[in-house]
């Protein structure tokens, strides 16, 4: 039994509107392609926003003092921390293991880096604090680490890190129980500029 | 010469001559090498998607024989056969070059092949009463990338990839490994086999989604699609949305591992956490692409063989869409042990939970679809019965590894493997195989054999559990994932595993004689085979449909209900 049809054949609205669909179809997938690339700033300025993952925090001069200004007196504790990457011929150590600051109050900590090497080295150091929710209110001023570093062969060079605590960390619920905060860094041969840094 | 079936013209050109017969098929290289036909497309992804499962499935093999045994038995072997060296290094990254294969064939070149190229193209058009897909030459296209990332995949087995032959990365590719640590081309081609691989699936979303949205007979509505039909165009829109983070996230690590960017790379200002965030964005829904289709196809066969329509079409068709848009904000749960604080992982242990709640609403419908009806335990059904079982396991052990406190214990451990081939090894596979015997007669025209399917059920029901669900022992006493050597303690565990290998690879030998028996002795089938449990399109037409259907249009008017979606007959 034959039941109610309609012919469709050769209707040129469909394929305008095939067309239409699978190219907006298409153009999703590419704009997902940009977002896929986008994710690359963005994370940054979201780790540098929350803090996250131990991300520490850069302060200016005018922040640094509005947090010394709320000081209440109360301690922590910072072990610093520093390695080289496998391939980095350098030695790098904290001048002193842990220190104890007044939260609020600028501290300066110095690291020394000696190249073992015959030639010259630039080196760049990655950092992160321990615990991680400790990131957001570890502020530094100063820091090596802002630019690269150059050592000649067999240079030894101390190099400062001007920093302080938050006092807002002791409003965080997060931090109850953080007596204290180990500030990591790691030092990384820097890509040489004459030949680009192999798959290896 | 009009083939009627059931109800309406197959086609109407009764005025053209003979070449325009709806029958009429192109010569051998015409017909399947640039093929736009979606029932031939259909017929050579599950025929690719079978192969590539012969592959992966031996590779896991090897692998469960070299685990039998604690210390290393065959792997030294395999190293030289695929020519590297004789010393415990080649042996053991030869390990890792063969679960990347495993890994990647089975979720690129198998499942998804078989679930949308092959299921998909078959049935979504027929199931929606339209002549073909919307872009038939884009569908040939996005079936040979597929191929093509197959065999990228294949050529980096034999070039240097690290320290020997072969990328042994590891299905996720990640950072530092797949940049730094392993050098030589083996991972180029891996990763350049995922982009060839991901290009053919995005085309194929886009044909899916235009076809389904555009070229559905008349009167059949979004709300009067058959379930199978809705759990196409869902995995679509994730694949759509999903792959290209993926592309984004290999480029970098090609221009990582060739060009000196450090996108991943710490010294250079990068971070390799940021790799698992995209590839996990891309990841976790790419676990519920595996498995939506299959959702659909056991729909449709626990109504049929129950006789009865699927009990709560509307909130099966949105479990789906749910399941979908909730697949991405879970990623990070993939990621507990990379250091995430505790409110983030309270977070994602929580949203990954609320996955349960659609998961739970199908399963439930399937059961409330069989209460009270007639049930028929053909090959299909007993398939889906299998697979509502063993895939609500699966989902058992998942919601435990959702909480992010027990995820640190049992990460990267058996408990892992345990579950995830629950869910897709025994859940994904399950209802391939109940698709696979609920359209066989549809799409050979033969009657495959009833009891060489029960056994094949059978054997493979008993064997995939004696494999997997021992894992589950193993991870939880601290037996890590990606090792071929492992402690005495072990031993007893994975030797019970293997010997479930043996189980369900004997088991296969069912599946290939009755594909055999049926295509060399099978009885025709008839249009529908299956009874008035089968109400969708596809039954409406011969066994095998002809080469083009529909010319005329069904049309679905308001007296069809949820269940029943043939054109009413006068």
């Amino acid at each position: 039994m034959s039941s109610r049809t309609v012919p469709h054949e050769h209707d040129p609205g469909t394929g305008r509107r095939n067309l239409r669909t699978g190219l907006m179809a298409l153009v999703g997938a590419v704009a997902m392609l940009g977002m896929g690339f986008a994710a690359v700033p963005l994370y940054r300025m979201f780790c540098q926003v929350t803090g996250f993952g131990g991300t520490t925090r850069v302060a200016s001069e005018s922040e640094a003092a509005r947090a010394a200004a709320e000081a209440s007196g109360q301690q922590i504790s910072i072990r610093f921390d520093a390695s080289t990457a496998a391939d980095m011929p350098w030695t790098f150590r904290p001048s002193k293991p842990t220190e104890t600051v007044t939260i609020g109050q600028r501290d300066l900590a110095t690291f020394v880096a000696r190249n073992n090497s015959g030639k010259a080295i630039t080196g760049t150091a990655t950092f992160n604090v321990e615990p991680e929710q400790a990131g957001q209110y570890f502020n530094k001023i100063q820091c090596f680490c802002f630019t690269s570093q150059t050592l000649a062969p067999g240079q030894e060079v101390t190099m400062p890190v001007l920093f302080y605590v938050d006092p807002a960390m002791l409003n965080d619920p997060n931090m109850d129980g953080v007596e204290q905060i180990t500030l990591s860094y790691t030092f990384h041969r820097a890509a040489d500029p004459v030949q680009p840094a192999s798959a290896g | 010469m009009a083939t009627t079936a059931e109800g309406f013209d197959v086609h109407s050109d009764h005025g053209h001559d003979a070449h325009d017969h709806a029958d009429h098929k192109p010569g051998f290289f015409a017909r399947w090498f640039m093929s736009t036909n979606h029932k031939d497309i259909g017929t050579m992804y599950l025929i690719f998607a079978i192969i590539a499962g012969i592959v992966g499935g031996a590779i896991s093999g090897i692998m469960r024989v070299e685990l039998a045994e604690p210390g290393i038995q065959y792997l030294t072997w395999w190293a030289q056969f695929m020519g590297g060296g004789n010393d415990l290094n080649t042996a053991l990254h030869m390990w890792n070059v063969f679960i990347t294969a495993h890994g990647l064939i089975m979720v690129f070149f198998m499942v998804m092949p078989a679930m949308i190229g092959g299921f998909g193209n078959w049935f979504v058009p027929l199931m929606i009463g339209a002549p073909d897909m919307a872009f038939p030459r884009m569908n040939n296209v996005s079936f040979w990338l597929t191929v093509a990332g197959f065999f990228s995949l294949l050529f980096s087995m034999f070039v240097p990839g690290g320290s020997d032959p072969g990328a042994g990365t590891g299905w996720t590719v990640y950072a530092p490994l797949s940049t730094s640590g392993s050098v030589g081309p083996a991972v180029d081609f891996a990763i350049f086999s995922l982009h060839l691989a991901g290009a053919g699936s995005i085309l194929g979303a886009t044909n899916f989604i235009t076809t389904i949205f555009n070229m559905r007979a008349p009167g059949m509505t979004l709300h009067k699609m058959p379930l199978f039909v809705w759990s196409v165009p869902v995995p679509a829109f994730l694949l759509l949305l999903a792959l290209p983070v993926l592309a984004a996230a290999i480029t970098m690590l090609l221009t990582d591992r060739n060009f000196g960017t450090t996108f991943f790379n710490p010294a250079g200002g990068g971070d390799p956490v940021l790799y698992q965030h995209l590839f996990w964005f891309f990841g976790h829904p790419e676990v519920y692409i595996m498995i939506l289709p299959g959702f659909g196809m056991i729909s449709q066969i626990v109504a049929t063989f129950s006789r009865k329509p699927v009990f709560g079409y509307l909130g099966m068709a949105y479990a789906m869409v749910a399941i979908g848009v909730v697949g991405f904000i879970v990623w990070a749960h993939h990621m507990y042990t990379t250091g995430l604080d505790v409110n983030t992982k309270m977070y994602f242990t929580a949203a990954t939970m609320v996955i349960a709640v659609p998961t739970g609403v199908k399963i439930f419908s399937w059961i409330a679809t069989m209460w009270g009806g007639s049930l028929e335990f053909k090959s299909p059904m007993v398939w889906s019965l299998g697979f509502i079982f063993l895939f609500t396991v699966g989902g058992v052990t998942g919601v435990v590894l959702a909480n992010g406190g027990i995820d640190d214990n049992l990460h990267d451990t058996y408990y892992v493997v345990a579950h995830f081939h629950y869910v897709l090894s025994m859940g994904a596979v399950f209802s391939m195989f109940a698709g696979f015997y609920y359209w066989f007669p549809k799409m050979s025209g033969r009657m495959h054999s009833e009891l060489l399917s029960h056994l094949h059920f059978w054997t493979f029901f008993i064997g995939v559990n004696v494999i997997f669900f021992p894992q589950h022992f193993l991870g939880m006493q601290g037996m890590p994932r990606r090792y071929p050597d492992y402690a005495e303690a072990f031993h007893f565990w994975h030797q019970v595993s293997t010997y479930g290998y043996y189980i369900m690879a004997g088991s296969m030998l069912f599946f290939f004689v009755n594909i055999l028996y049926a295509l060399a002795a099978g009885k025709k089938a008839p249009a529908n085979p299956w009874g008035e449990g089968a109400t969708t399109l596809e039954w409406t037409l011969p066994s095998p449909p002809p080469y083009h259907q529909f010319e005329t249009l069904p049309v679905i008017t308001d007296a069809n209900d949820y269940h029943d979606h043939r054109p009413v007959t006068a």
